[in-house]
């Protein structure tokens, strides 16, 4: 068995709020591994906590109002990464993890080429002059399919479409081969066949690198083409992990399912599809005040008084080696409740 | 209306927007934006129209357009029989009780400093529907024809979540009884799981109310849940409009395949000859000459005629319409 | 000054003191207001504008002599501050104390009245500018930058040079009017970008007709420019006024304003230098008190800021 490129055991990343209403307990115990050369998909709707957690890997936190709980641990390739000194953090920022944004508009500077900005990361971490580094840009261009590269790195953010600044956003991650790239979002901003593109072109790059990639999305149907294990997050808590195959067959977690059948699908027929969605009833809570016991339970088919009073740790779901495939729910130590229901 | 009958008809509808001026303003205007270049559907009573494509192709022009939020240049649009671009302001001001819109950006389209019951009450204060404690109770029923407490009337729109601001604004929508609703990417900005409750309260309101749709969005697969039939545009123009069966069991416009392929779909198993298109969305101030598509159509057949020869929409199989010259041999 | 006087004076400082706690805490208890208190100067600056418009408001309690009364032109004349007149006389054996205090009633009440009178215009220019699409517009920013190229304190000099006994009123209109340039342009620029918001379109699309858009949905979530630059426009105001005073052209003998003060004071700054100190500083603490005020409220009421 591999060591895991990335370890994080019991993350936890709290806010202070203004209002006086408390903590906002964003990421609340968060375990995950992350293996060499796979795609991890964290998956979870707003405000369950996974890009904070993506940030607090790269520990990219406003330290007021938030700060990383001590007792969390995050370490990559063997190093604690909570622990290490500010120069060494960053040379491993950009250099060997790096970090895709949502929104290529406001994450590229519009003052400066976009030449300048792939070429900024080969400078600062390899020490490339200036005329190297461009040359080095122009490859990176190529790499991510961007037509006419010569000319292209001398344009600025402005002059590019959404497709085209997320490919520059991409170059810019690649240019030092990082072993862990970090994607938030990166096609949410996008339109559907610009969105197809990209992710083609993360799935190539990945494989021609040999890199991690840690994928965050809201978006079920890109994580079932792309990621080879899922984690699905609820309230700042893991709630299921499993491989994808597996997740989008037989999902154990009673938010994973109503999440699966609440998604307005295309490929059933659509004599099939008139008719009510289902969907999970209520909202997601706010982080200042998460439910008792089971965070989920409030809005769960299946609840009863245990999952108001106990909250359930990851629970290994039956069949299958230890760890592959867990489930944060009390229905795994009574199965029988869930056919009672459905 | 007799259920079938047409309630909306659009015919040939144009919008452009002035490109920017060279010189500082003063100079000839450049190439306009042609967001909107001759659009025609009908919808039927009681029926969802979907309205599918991505940025820049004019849908969301195309719904305000039909509301006049936005004067367009060109083009006829009916409702029940009423010319509605020929009316004068005080007509158009009684029209609008029938139509109305619901925004995509539930953050955006609630006045942050109304609280709900203001927001609500005044459509019926400019309709004169309702006065006194008449407004009190409509507003209560109305909340909770949406799914939301009434105690919510006293909240102002940042106390809300997105869900709850969208039911807001579909119950300010309602408040005036129309027949006819454009829904403007109405889920666009939701959560999966809120998407879904939103979806289903549409649904149900179209039923009970009886209600016309005209369903604006970029996602085929919620178009798909609610549309009866569906119209995919591409830079100013219908390029495919067929029954929601029809377009998505049997597309005929290589843009439609492509964009159905593209589509992302939950199942990590599905087998899929995915498409993916080259190129870039282009923009609306600057079309490929021929058809709009050409430059990234994957048809095998595309040739000259596609570059040089714009294709008109015309019926290729009954009751589906296709712009393509290729239209009879799909991909 | 008496007893009873000096108890005013308390009583006014309380009152001020209890004016900008309760703004204190009021401001604490909200996002914007905490964004308010971040700017040190801000509730001092509360408590001095509380404890001016207090004097103004009860002047009678507060001045133990009527402002135009010569008490003794022979022996109190241009007298230092002592028990008796605590500030001092002026060269008109006139309490300046007493006068310090009326006279606030004429400042402020010049540099409210004025201020609500370019407020008024600019907004409702600036708005028009704004929200009507065509010509309108740009040719009234048009006129609004010939507007801002004029010298203001040259213009009201002409009015008052050339206007024999220019009443009182008309000159604090024509300060008004020659004033709202600039905040017509903050609105304006205000009113564009909300008119594309999307509660607007809905409102048109509910059947609400212009002047309903204008003033029951854009003008309120205008209101930040329009706040800011009240708060301080009344500084600018007063300055004009005792500037025009202190050239002889202002407010007119015996009343006192705070600018009239210091000229008549002018002349024995060497020798009485408390007849033009007191006006002078006065005029300074509120013009800081509202500088600090209006840089306070422009933070707390920046839509930027706010987090959705």
């Amino acid at each position: 068995m591999t060591e895991p490129l990335l370890r994080v055991r019991d993350l936890k990343t709290y806010f202070v709020t203004e209002q006086g209403s408390g903590t906002a307990r964003a990421v609340d115990g968060v375990s995950l591994d992350l293996f060499p050369g796979e795609t991890l998909g964290l998956v979870g709707e707003s405000g369950c906590g996974k890009t904070v957690t993506s940030l607090s890997i790269l520990r990219l936190i406003p330290e007021p109002p938030g700060h990383i709980r001590p007792g969390s641990f995050i370490e990559f390739e063997g190093r604690n990464l909570l622990t290490l000194a500010p120069k060494e953090l960053r040379a491993i920022r950009g250099n060997r993890i790096a970090m895709v944004f949502q929104e290529p508009m406001t994450s590229l500077n519009p003052v400066f080429t976009v030449g300048d900005q792939i070429a900024e990361a080969a400078i600062v971490h390899q020490g490339l002059s200036r005329n190297a580094a461009r040359a080095r840009a122009v490859e990176m261009l190529t790499l991510v399919g961007i037509p006419d590269p010569q000319e292209r790195v001398d344009h600025y953010p402005h002059q590019m479409s959404g497709g085209m600044r997320q490919r520059v956003m991409i170059a810019m991650a690649l240019v030092c081969h990082p072993k862990l790239l970090i994607a938030d979002e990166p096609t949410t901003a996008l339109d559907v066949t610009i969105q197809a593109q990209i992710l083609e072109l993360l799935d190539r790059l990945q494989r021609e690198l040999g890199m991690a990639v840690m994928l965050i999305t809201h978006d079920l149907g890109v994580v079932a083409g792309t990621a080879d294990r899922v984690v699905v997050m609820y309230a700042g808590q893991v709630v299921e992990q499993a491989p994808t195959t597996t997740l989008f067959a037989r999902p154990l977690h009673p938010y994973t399912e109503g999440l699966l059948a609440s998604v307005p699908r295309l490929d059933t027929r659509v004599s099939q599809v008139r008719g009510r969605l289902h969907s999970i009833p209520g909202q997601v809570p706010a982080a200042t005040a998460w439910p008792t016991g089971c965070r989920f339970h409030p809005r769960c088919p299946y609840a009863w008084d245990r999952c108001a009073s106990e909250e359930p740790p990851l629970l290994d779901a039956p069949g299958g080696e230890a760890g592959a495939h867990t489930v944060r729910c009390w229905l795994l130590t009574e199965p029988q409740r869930r056919e009672r229901r459905a | 209306m007799t259920p079938g009958a047409r309630l909306v008809q659009v015919d040939g509808l144009v919008k452009h927007f002035p490109g920017a001026r060279a010189l500082l303003g003063l100079g000839r205007a450049r190439r306009p934006v042609r967001a909107v270049d001759g659009v025609s559907f009908a919808i039927e009573s009681g029926q969802t129209l979907g309205l599918v494509g991505e940025s820049g192709c004019g849908k969301s022009t195309v719904g305000r357009s039909i509301l006049r939020l936005i004067e367009p240049d060109a083009g006829r649009v009916t409702l029940d029989g009423v010319e509605v671009l020929a009316l004068g302001p005080r007509e158009l001001r009684a029209l609008r009780r029938r139509m109305q819109i619901v925004f995509q950006d539930p953050y955006g389209s609630l006045n942050p400093r109304m609280t709900v019951y203001q927001t609500l009450a005044e459509p019926l204060a400019i309709h004169r529907l309702a006065a006194g404690p008449e407004v009190e109770r409509r507003v209560r029923s109305l909340l909770e024809e949406v799914g939301l407490d009434p105690a919510f009337a006293r909240a102002y729109p940042h106390e809300l979540s997105g869900g709850q601001r969208q039911r807001v604004g579909i119950a300010r929508a309602l408040s005036v009884e129309p027949q006819f609703l454009v829904l403007d990417e109405p889920v666009s900005a939701l959560d999966v799981s809120v998407q879904a409750q939103v979806l289903n309260l549409l649904a149900e309101l179209q039923r009970k109310r009886r209600l016309t749709y005209l369903f604006i969005a970029h996602d085929l697969a919620v178009v798909k849940h609610i549309a009866d039939h569906v119209a995919v545009m591409y830079l100013g123009k219908i390029v495919e409009r067929a029954s929601a069966a029809a377009l998505y069991g049997a597309p005929r416009h290589p843009y439609t395949t492509s964009l159905l392929s593209a589509v992302p779909v939950p199942d990590p198993t599905a087998q899929r000859q995915r498409i993916v298109l080259q190129g870039d969305v282009p923009s609306p101030a600057a079309p490929p000459p021929g058809c709009p598509f050409h430059p990234r159509c994957p048809h095998p057949k595309k040739n000259d005629r596609c570059r040089t020869e714009p294709p008109a929409l015309r019926e290729v199989a009954p009751g589906q319409l296709a712009a393509c010259h290729f239209a009879e041999e799909p991909m | 000054m008496s007893a009873l006087t000096w108890l005013a004076l308390a009583g006014a400082v309380a009152v001020a003191l209890l004016v900008a706690e309760e703004a204190h805490r009021r401001a604490a208890a909200s996002a914007a207001g905490r964004r308010f208190l971040r700017h040190p100067t801000a509730t001092p600056g509360v408590f001095i504008l509380a404890f001016f418009v207090t004097l103004a408001t009860a002047a009678p309690l507060l001045a133990p002599y009527d402002p135009a009364f010569q008490i003794d032109i022979v022996h109190l004349q241009n007298h230092a501050p002592s028990a008796q007149n605590v500030l001092g006389t002026d060269v008109y054996s006139r309490d300046v104390w007493s006068r310090l205090v009326y006279g606030a009633r004429i400042s402020l009440g010049i540099g409210t009245i004025a201020m609500l009178v370019a407020v008024t215009a600019g907004a409702g220019v600036g708005a028009v500018a704004g929200y009507v699409r065509r010509w309108v517009g740009a040719v009234l920013m048009r006129g609004v930058d010939v507007g801002l190229a004029m010298p203001r304190m040259f213009v009201l000099l002409m009015a008052v040079a050339l206007w024999e006994h220019l009443p009182l009123a008309v000159l604090v209109l024509l300060i008004g009017l020659t004033g709202w340039f600039g905040t017509s342009r903050l609105v304006r620029a205000e009113v564009l970008s909300l008119r594309e918001r999307e509660f607007v379109a809905a409102a048109r699309a509910a059947g609400a007709g212009p002047t309903r858009v204008i003033f029951r949905h854009v003008l309120p979530n205008a209101a930040a420019p329009i706040i800011v630059s009240a708060a301080l426009g009344i500084g600018n105001v007063m300055l004009l006024e005792a500037g025009l005073s202190y050239l002889g052209l202002g407010v007119p003998s015996p009343l006192p304003s705070w600018g009239s003060m210091i000229y008549d004071g002018e002349p024995f700054m060497a020798g009485a230098p408390w007849t033009s100190l007191f006006p002078g500083c006065a005029i300074a603490l509120v013009v800081m008190a509202l500088n600090a005020v209006g840089d306070g409220l422009r933070d707390a009421l920046d839509p930027r800021k706010e987090t959705a």
